[in-house]
Formats: structure tokens, C-alpha cells, sequence
């Protein structure tokens, strides 16, 4: 994917240095940022810890949920736990966590040492996947510069788990770091903490962690101070799709999804817009007043999830594009629970025999009572996506399903695919795969 | 599971997704809580189980050859949100 960021955007508080034109090397980052943060004693830890809380930083690594929830669980814990930093970005139009790496390496790093502080961890490890070797190499890089200056008061070991769409849920994670196979688990209890080896572990993202490291540096009131009151500071989004300059950049939340969009150059309404990734959800192109925040998108059925904004051209299908977007998210199922096994192939098929004018009486009222049975009932948030976003096609593109569904395919069905889905074949997948 | 404390706490049933093979006991014992999805796995209704149901609820949970299902206080974890049983059931 190309990552050519804008330069025009509203606030660039992460990516400061790389905005202007600085490179990821030690020095630069604490010129710009300044001295990393020092966490000795109790009393530095606590400042730190009210300071977060009053941020309202939340976890960037799609679920959303204030950070200092985990980090004060961790914190009560008798043994030593483990931070598990998560820059498995397994959403594959997502860039923003491996762009980060590259582009700020010390500030993701500084803010999991601070992270490691909090929780009284015993070591850190880095998860990245083989794939984004750009990442991985930017940290090398910046680790050994810190061991030179012997900054950092926790060992940080690099990992690279297989990468696949659900490596990045938490406790697939914890999974692999414990030397299993990497797949989701099920926990009936989030309130009780995951474990590798007996040691409990936190999972954090890598853009969090970013986050952690300016308030540690720079307190909750600058955190705030931009922003939307409800939803504060800044995030990074992968804008991708049919837009002229693709690439990840730094928005203040709340900052209207039209205004992100024309940063991108993006000239004529969309088609449809993807919000948060492929287990995401559709507005309407013409929707772009739409603040890009937690609230406003939630009343929309959208979330801003891993930060993804995917422009669908004017002309293309948001049903076949859907349908391809399930289909990929059915293969990347661990096949572990059987309403995702089976739900979400069925469910891919359906859109796909909707979208090429190929739909039996019963398929709408079938299809409805799959969206309605499936969600819930997997040990991850893979199914639950793949659904909501299957889900905000119907109502984004009621007007083409109505159509679709009285066996007219549109123009639109060939059109190219704007969003990759590796491994999908391109048309009609039921022809070919197991029918029902 | 803790005998006695059935009037004081709700139970509820739940299902381990991953180790569930979709034998479909629980559904057979249970038609009043369970339902079967159209691929054979369990739907659990969300509501509390009703202390007349308690004995075959309990009996559900030893006998799922997965030990898959289990009665918990409180709330559910996994629940499918607006699920009805009667249309899942054809
Ligand atoms: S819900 Fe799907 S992806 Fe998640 S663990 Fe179960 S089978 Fe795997
Ligand atoms: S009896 Fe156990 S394995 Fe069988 S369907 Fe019910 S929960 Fe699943």
C-alpha cells in the first residue's frame, strides 16, 4: 500500500517530528518531545496514572476502551505481568501502526516503558508481524540506540507472531506468547487478567502506547486540548480506497470524515465510505458531515475501529465490494466456533448471490436471520464485524439491494475491487464454493 | 456449581464457542433455553434459567460430551443480541 501522508492536517502531535521532515533517529525525538519520562517511585507512578485516566485516552487498536481500565487491572496484580505490545494490524487496509514504527519508533517505545512502569511489568515484548519488516527494522534501529544510552529501565524483546486477521486479538496474542498456535480464546470473564506462563499479561497497541507517552510527558489538560470534549487528542487514520493521496495521517477526533477526505484529495462523492476496517461499517457518500468520533459514529452503527477510511468510488457495488469484504473475513476465521465457521461463508454467499442478480425468493428473509443469529457467539469480534458490516450494507445501499433482489445485477458488480482482499477469488464465489 | 444458592443468584447458561462441537444434547434436554442454529450449534436464551429448569440445566452441563456448556451467575458474556428462539428453530 502507498503512504504518502498530507501535509495538511489539522494537529500533528504523533507524527511532529516525521511532519517535519525529521527522522525517526533518538536525538530529533527528544528534541522535538523532549526527555523520555521516568517513572521511579510511587508517586511519579500515581501522578501518571491519574493523568491517563483524566486523558480519556482509549485503546487505538479497535475496540476503544479507556486505557486505564486495563492498565489499573494489571497494576493489582501479585506477579509481575508482561506487556504485550500489538502492531499485528491485521486489518488489511489499516497502515497507521506499521507507518508509526517507521516514522516514530521512540515515542511507541517510551510509551511502553511507561506502560511497563505502571503495571510494575517485568519485560516488554514487541509483537510485529514478519511481514511489515520496515516496522520491525525501525525498532532494531531505535532499541539499540536506546540501549547505548542505557534509557530504558525494561528489557524489550521483538516478536514476530503469523500474521492473520485475528493474530491481533488480545488474547490470540497472549495465546502465542504463551506458545500456542495464536488463536482467539474464549473468556466468558474480562475481568480476569490473561496469563502466559502463570505471569497475567496486557495487551496493548502500539498507537496507545504512543498516546501514554505525550501525557506522561505533557499532562491530561494538553491531552484535551484538542480534540472533541467527548472523544480528546488526536488519532491516525489509513485513508485508502478511491482516493488520490492513499495514506495515514493524523486527525484530531471529531474532525468531519469530509474534511479527512478532501486532505486525501478526494474530488466526487463517494459511492460509500468504510469506517473503522473490513469488520467495520458503510455511511453514505454523502454522510461526510459526519465528525470522525466514537459517539457520532456509533449512532450511525460505525465505530472508529482500527481507523480506517475507505472511499468506494462513485460507480462501483457496495454489495459485491461487501460481499468480498465477508467472504475474506470468512476465510480469515480460525474455524474455531461453528457460527463463524459456518455463519460467515453463508453469509458471503448470500451478498454475493444478492449483488450479481442471482437471488432466490427467500434470500433477503434468509439473510436477515443470519445477521440476526450469528453475532455474539464466536470467542472473538470477528464474526461480530463481519456482520455489522454486512448489516450497514443493507441499509447504506437499500436502494441496490431492492434492486438486486428482483434479479437485476448493476453495472457496477464487475467493477475493479477497490479494497484488497487477499485470497478471495474475484466473482461469484458461490459458484464455486460449497452450496448450501 | 454451588447448590442451594439458586433463589439468591440468577443462572444463565453459556457456551464455550470453541469447544463446542454442536452435538446438540443441551437443545434436546433443554428446547425451553436452547435453540439450534441452522448449522447445529446451540443458541442459549439470554433470560435467567427458571429454578424449575435448574436440575435439567445442571444435568445439560454434565452431560455435554464437550463440556462445553456451563451455568454462570450473573449475566451472560456471550449473548446473541435479539435472538428469537422460535424463528431459530425451523
Ligand atoms: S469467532 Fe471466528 S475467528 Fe474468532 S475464534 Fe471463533 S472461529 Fe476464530
Ligand atoms: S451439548 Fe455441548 S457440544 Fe453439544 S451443542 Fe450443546 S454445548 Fe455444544
Amino acid at each position: 500500500m502507498t503512504t504518502t501522508t498530507t501535509t495538511l492536517r489539522s494537529t500533528s502531535r504523533l507524527l511532529a517530528v516525521a511532519d517535519n521532515g525529521g527522522g525517526p533517529d533518538l536525538d530529533t525525538h527528544v528534541q522535538v518531545h523532549g526527555d523520555p519520562p521516568r517513572l521511579t517511585g510511587a508517586a511519579a507512578r500515581d501522578g501518571v496514572l491519574g493523568a491517563l485516566s483524566r486523558s480519556g485516552v482509549t485503546g487505538r487498536g479497535g475496540a476503544g476502551f479507556p486505557t486505564t481500565r486495563k492498565v489499573d487491572l494489571l497494576a493489582r496484580q501479585r506477579r509481575r505481568p508482561v506487556l504485550l505490545v500489538n502492531a499485528m494490524e491485521g486489518e488489511p487496509a489499516s497502515a497507521k501502526d506499521r507507518v508509526l514504527l517507521e516514522r516514530a519508533p521512540h515515542l511507541v517505545l517510551d510509551g511502553a516503558q511507561v506502560t511497563g512502569a505502571l503495571i510494575r511489568a517485568d519485560h516488554i515484548v514487541l509483537c510485529i508481524p514478519a511481514e511489515h519488516g520496515g516496522a520491525a527494522h525501525a525498532v532494531q534501529v531505535a532499541l539499540a540506540e536506546r540501549a547505548r544510552r542505557r534509557i530504558d529501565a525494561l528489557h524489550v524483546e521483538l516478536a514476530a507472531p503469523p500474521a492473520r486477521y485475528a493474530a491481533g486479538e488480545e488474547s490470540a496474542l497472549a495465546d502465542w506468547a504463551a506458545g500456542g498456535s495464536g488463536l482467539p480464546m474464549f473468556r466468558p470473564d474480562k475481568g480476569v487478567p490473561m496469563a502466559v506462563r502463570r505471569s497475567p499479561v496486557l495487551v496493548q497497541n502500539a498507537e496507545t502506547l504512543a498516546h501514554v507517552a505525550l501525557v506522561a510527558r505533557h499532562g491530561d489538560a494538553w491531552y484535551r486540548s484538542v480534540g472533541a470534549p467527548d472523544a480528546p487528542g488526536t488519532t491516525l487514520v489509513t485513508v485508502t480506497g478511491a482516493v488520490q493521496r492513499p495514506g495515514v495521517m493524523e486527525v484530531e477526533l471529531g474532525t468531519p470524515v469530509g474534511h479527512i477526505l478532501a486532505w486525501a484529495e478526494v474530488r466526487r462523492q463517494p459511492g460509500g465510505v468504510l469506517l473503522g476496517g473490513y469488520g467495520g461499517a458503510w455511511i453514505e457518500g454523502s454522510d461526510l458531515d459526519v465528525p470522525f468520533s466514537p459517539a457520532a459514529l456509533r449512532e450511525r452503527g460505525a465505530a472508529v475501529g482500527a481507523g480506517v477510511i475507505g472511499v468506494l468510488p462513485a460507480g462501483a457495488c457496495g454489495l459485491a465490494e461487501t460481499a468480498r469484504l465477508v467472504a475474506y473475513l470468512a476465510d480469515e476465521s480460525a474455524g474455531q466456533c461453528g457460527p463463524c465457521t459456518f455463519g460467515l461463508p453463508a453469509v458471503a454467499e448470500d451478498l454475493d448471490r444478492l449483488a450479481m442478480g442471482a437471488a432466490d425468493p427467500a434470500l433477503l428473509e434468509r439473510l436477515r436471520r443470519r445477521l440476526e443469529v450469528i453475532p455474539g457467539r464466536g470467542a472473538c469480534g470477528l464474526p461480530d464485524g463481519a456482520v455489522r458490516l454486512a448489516h450497514s450494507a443493507l441499509r447504506v445501499f437499500a436502494f441496490d439491494v431492492a434492486n438486486h433482489a428482483r434479479r437485476r445485477p448493476c453495472p457496477g458488480w464487475a467493477h475493479r475491487p477497490t479494497f484488497p482482499t487477499p485470497g478471495v477469488r474475484r466473482m461469484s464465489l458461490w459458484t464455486t464454493g460449497t452450496r448450501r | 456449581m454451588d447448590d442451594g444458592d439458586e433463589t439468591v443468584t440468577e443462572q444463565h447458561l453459556r457456551v464455550d464457542p470453541v469447544a463446542c462441537d454442536a452435538f446438540g444434547y443441551c437443545a434436546e434436554l433443554l428446547p425451553e433455553l436452547v435453540a439450534l442454529d441452522e448449522w447445529g450449534y446451540p443458541v442459549v436464551s439470554d433470560r435467567a434459567v427458571p429454578p424449575a429448569l435448574l436440575d435439567l440445566a445442571r444435568r445439560a452441563v454434565a452431560e455435554c460430551p464437550r463440556r462445553a456448556l456451563s451455568l454462570a451467575a450473573g449475566k451472560p458474556s456471550v449473548t446473541p443480541k435479539r435472538v428469537r428462539l422460535a424463528s431459530s428453530r425451523r
